[in-house]
């Protein structure tokens, strides 16, 4: 039945759930030229894709793209993914200690379930003009910058300023109890400085915006987003924060019930191939898996990286490790109570 | 005697259009006066004009002495009753009457009191809690007068307040209508296009046509001697001729009409031989065959076209000889002409006196 | 002959009730039956009260939601004082050729997404925006003011959002309202303030709570204005059912949500008929 249904359409397709900017229409329209499919892309978040996915029961998409820490808990309770299939994927294109790492953070009962993509890591974007000194995320809750603030209201802001207050939080997940004290603790704090914020985005692109108009002079964000803005302003940049950037990997994994799947595991190996890697990289400044990208690469991205991360930055970086079931409870209720507070 | 209202001069117009022109007229005290004309003659306009509802473009509104000039409409002594009444469906009956009172922040007993004095007077006790849409329409009528003649107007407007009834109320209506202004004795402004209620009710009439009053009068001088050939012919019914003057004394003249009959009628005014009028003749002026012995008469013979029976008031409709005028002619009831039928040929007889002849303008 | 009647009338009722029944029965039957369920600290799933409990024990939920209701009922309450002189003025004071264009004229921004309006309105009032460029070019101003992010804005745009679900019945029943009434009223001693609330009002009632029920509940289901014109403070009731289902994937709490929402808001229109002394069989006709 399946396959009666699946050759009415003359055009192989692949629908893929991923992030903005993760499929450049570029790329989408070689992949169609290279193998004759076509991909259908919508564009999502974390939080976003697992509640689509956990909805159809691991249907209606052929390859989604979870950061590599949220995927064993929702794994293991719903059963969304189906394992990689390692020997499908061209090894030898990626970095090895990379596919090494996502398969060990996502292993469920002794099968893995994603393969690495990009990585990034989240810290502050600074406009020096007006904040040569914000170094750190206690920065966000300072009252020197009140009303030039922002920052998003999710659990990777809780988890930077848990460290930035000296304690490790990766340390505690597995001690629900002491980190309920701690964010509460985290959420605390952030009650306390919430006069000095201007808004929480929740809009990437609305954020750039801001700090490009010059209303937000200090936030917490993705690094490629500072770097976005340094191209067109040298004022403002990405600043590795003392305490830590949080360094976050991007996956593939193949939902339960994809119907394409040869079409992923394509789309998989199209996109580390060091040339495609780099129009990637190029385009939205993020490091990828793959590993013979660099040469492809424009000098300014070489200079980002060269400027904020040096040896000690990139050695401080804070991988996110998989989240336990659960935490994501404790932290939406001292979220909503940052928000409702004055 | 005092005059509750005085209009001097009123004009208004809508752009290039003159719906009032240069209106004048006075009602005294008590008077019950109607202004009469055709659908479209700036009645309602001028109505309006009084309770301030519509701004003149010139003139002088006098209420009891007192200039209207930049009055609002609440705070004139006149209150209106409107073409469709305009009763207020989201009241009771009690309620409709007592809107006024309230307004004027009137004790609650002293309310309640006038409302039950006014119900009585128009018949209308113990109807104070039904709803408007309980009532019929001759009711709503009285509660609209009720609504209004609670507040001691000095002048009681009325738009065509029997417009919407049925004939047989309105006839009863009307009677009531009057009989009640006689016992209140407020001032009423009656407007309507009905010259049987005008001239059935009112002290005064005023004939409008085309913004313009034609003549003032009481409803007896209306019907007899119309200033005008609007007048002649919008009061009562009329035959009309048109004719030349053949040879003419200080009030009589031969008129040649149309159709080559010739009529010795008296003149309003004097006029000359070979001037064109229009002659006027009312139904009951025209006797069907005369007696040979009245020698004063003019006399000319027509065709019965058919007899219109209605009782006391039945007509014959004629055409002369050789031509298609048609004429209304008063047919008594007295079975004297009984033996008139269909396409009989009968002579027709008139006074001179009775003939009212205007220059053609 | 009677027999045949009933046939019919089942012939045309099935295919409404079937279809009341898929899409709106169901899956609330689905959601009431989540909200029911909840997991213990082992895993394991367990018929309880918990998630309604819930609501009532932590005080930032229900606080929310009557924050969320109070701020419904406000801007119903504004929504109504400006589209009722708006309503009166396209039907009673202009000229009946502009009445069409002003009905299309109120109707236009509604030809695009919500988002879209409310990006509109982010354009204007951001402290970069363009009213804030205008009033320091004309020397109002000595530095921009931040105009977003505060609840007023968001009242703004949420009685933005709501305008013409109000003025649309009200201009509905006013015409029907016989301009003769109000000059009657004038005539008979009335001020403005005595036309309005003896007349005009009683007369566009039905109008009145109709648009008023469609207001608040579209307000209070109403997701992305608070959340982008309110900014920090905007926390509104959907928002958390949101966070429930998406960020902490707790879907049996945000069905309880989904249902309080549902119960309480039906109770605050049930109040609010009651106090102002309608029924809905009125409203409806
Ligand atoms: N607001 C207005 N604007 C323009 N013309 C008007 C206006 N009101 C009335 N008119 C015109 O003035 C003339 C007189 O109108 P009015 O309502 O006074 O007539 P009426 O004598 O009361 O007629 P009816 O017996 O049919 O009620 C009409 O030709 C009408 O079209
Ligand atoms: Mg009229």
């Amino acid at each position: 039945m399946a396959f009666a249904l699946g050759n009415v359409y003359a055009a192989e397709e692949l629908s893929l759930l991923t992030w903005s900017g993760y499929a450049p229409q570029n790329l989408v329209d070689k992949f169609q030229k290279e193998t004759g499919i076509t991909v259908k892309v919508t564009n999502s978040n974390n939080e976003e894709m697992i509640a689509k996915l956990r909805a159809t029961r691991g249907a209606g998409f052929d390859l989604a793209q979870p950061s590599q820490d949220r995927i064993s808990s929702v794994q293991e309770k719903y059963n969304l993914y189906q394992p990689i299939d390692y020997s499908k994927i061209q090894s030898d294109l990626m970095i090895d200690s990379m596919l090494e790492a996502v398969k060990k953070s996502t292993m469920v009962a002794d099968k893995a379930y994603a393969v690495p993509f990009c990585w990034g890591t989240s810290g502050l974007v600074v406009n020096r003009k007006f904040a040569p000194n914000a170094s750190d995320y206690a920065d966000i809750l300072n009252a020197m910058y009140a009303g030039r603030i922002s920052y998003r209201l999710k659990r990777p802001t809780l988890i930077a300023l848990a460290f930035s207050m000296g304690e490790n939080p990766f340390a505690k997940y597995s001690d629900a109890m002491a980190y309920k004290a701690l964010m509460e603790k985290v959420g605390e704090a952030m009650i306390a400085g919430k006069p000095f914020v201007k808004n929480y985005w929740t809009n990437g692109d609305a954020l750039l915006e801001s700090m490009r108009s010059g209303e937000v002079h200090v936030a917490m964000a993705w690094d490629n987003g500072g770097w976005k803005l340094h191209a067109e302003n040298p004022n403002i940049d990405f600043v590795a924060p003392r305490s830590g950037a949080l360094g976050w990997i991007d996956t593939f994994a193949i939902p339960s019930k994809a119907e394409n799947v040869d079409a992923a595991y394509k789309w998989i190996n199209f996109m580390m191939q060091p040339e495609n890697a780099a129009v990637f990289t190029n385009a939205e400044k993020y490091g990828t898996a793959s590993a013979g990208s660099g040469q492809f690469l424009d000098a300014e991205i070489k200079g980002n990286f060269e400027r904020c991360f040096p040896m000690k930055a990139i050695a401080n970086i804070k991988w996110y490790p998989p989240v336990p079931a659960k935490l994501e409870e404790i932290e939406g209720l001292i979220l909503d109570k940052v928000k409702a507070a004055k | 005697m005092q005059i509750d209202l005085s209009v001097q001069n009123v004009t208004k117009r809508f752009d290039e259009f003159v719906a009032v022109d240069h209106v004048s007229f006075e009602v005294p005290d008590g008077q019950f006066f109607s202004i009469l004309g055709p659908s479209g003659c700036g009645k309602t306009t001028l109505l309006r004009m009084i309770a301030g509802l519509t701004e003149p473009t010139e003139g002088e509104i006098e209420i009891r002495g007192q200039s209207m000039l930049g009055i609002a409409p609440n705070k004139r002594p006149v209150n209106l009753i409107f073409q469709h009444l305009a009763l207020f469906p989201m009241m009771n009956v009690g309620e409709n009457i007592a809107f006024g009172l309230k307004r004027r922040a009137e004790s609650k007993s002293a309310i309640r009191e006038k409302v039950d004095v006014i119900l009585e007077r128009v018949d209308l006790a113990g109807f104070g809690a039904k709803k408007i849409d309980q009532l019929s329409g001759g009711q709503k009528q009285r509660v609209a007068i009720a609504r209004c003649l609670v507040l001691e107007p000095a002048v009681l407007l009325l738009d065509e307040p029997l417009g919407a009834l049925d004939l047989k109320l309105r006839e009863q209506m009307k009677v009531e209508l009057k009989l009640l202004q006689a016992k209140v004795g407020t001032t009423f402004v009656y407007i309507t296009h009905d010259q049987s209620e005008a001239l059935v009710m009112s002290d005064h009439v005023a004939v409008m046509n085309k913004g313009v009053f034609e003549q003032i009068d009481s409803p007896k001088n209306l019907y007899n001697s119309p200033q005008t050939p609007f007048v002649a012919q919008f009061v009562g019914d009329n035959n009309a001729w048109s004719g030349r003057i053949r040879q003419c004394d200080q009030d009589a003249a031969d008129v040649e009409t149309s159709e080559g009959n010739v009529f010795r009628t008296k003149l309003r005014e004097p006029l000359q031989s070979g001037d064109e009028v229009d002659l006027f003749l009312r139904p009951e002026a025209m006797l069907i065959q005369p007696d040979p012995s009245l020698a004063e008469l003019n006399r000319f013979e027509v065709i019965v076209k058919d007899i219109l029976f209605d009782g006391a008031n039945s007509r014959l409709l004629a055409h002369p000889l050789d031509a298609d005028t048609e004429l209304l002619i008063a047919l008594p009831q007295t079975r004297q002409f009984d033996y008139i039928r269909k396409h009989d040929k009968i002579e027709i007889g008139w006074d001179q006196k009775s003939g009212i002849c205007f220059a053609r303008s | 002959m009677k027999k045949q009647k009933r046939w019919g009338l089942y012939f045309f009722l099935t295919p409404v009730l079937l279809w009341l029944f898929l899409l709106i029965v169901l899956p609330h039957i689905d959601l009431l039956i989540m909200s029911f369920r909840s997991e213990t600290i082992d895993g394991k799933a367990i018929w309880s009260p918990a998630n309604y409990l819930n609501f009532f024990e932590e005080p930032i939920y229900w606080l929310t939601f009557v924050r969320t209701a109070v701020y419904s009922i406000l801007v119903t309450f504004l929504t109504f004082v400006i589209a009722l002189p708006l309503a009166f003025y396209i039907t009673k004071v202009v000229a009946p050729r502009f009445q069409g264009f002003l009905l299309v004229l109120l109707l236009l921004p509604f030809w695009v997404s919500e988002l879209v309006r409310v990006y509109g309105w982010m354009i204007l009032l951001r402290e970069s925006g363009v009213i804030n460029h205008f009033m320091i070019k004309l020397g109002f101003l000595n530095q921009p003011v931040e105009m977003l992010y505060r609840d007023s804005t968001m009242i703004l745009g949420l009685v933005y959002t709501s305008m013409l679900f109000m003025v649309v019945p009200i201009v509905s029943v006013l015409e029907s309202l016989d301009n003769s009434l109000i000059e009657a009223a004038y005539d008979l001693g009335a001020n403005m303030w005595t036309i309005l609330f003896k007349i005009v009002i009683p007369h566009a009632t039905p109008g009145i709570v109709s648009g008023s029920i469609v207001v608040f509940m579209l307000t209070l289901g109403n997701y992305l204005t608070p959340n982008l014109m309110g900014g920090k403070n905007s926390l509104w009731f959907t928002e958390q059912i949101y966070n429930q289902f998406i960020a902490s994937f707790n879907w049996n709490q945000g069905s309880a949500f989904g249902f309080l929402l549902l119960v309480l808001s039906s109770l605050v229109v049930w109040l609010g008929l009651k106090l102002t002394k309608q029924n809905l069989r009125k409203v409806v006709q």
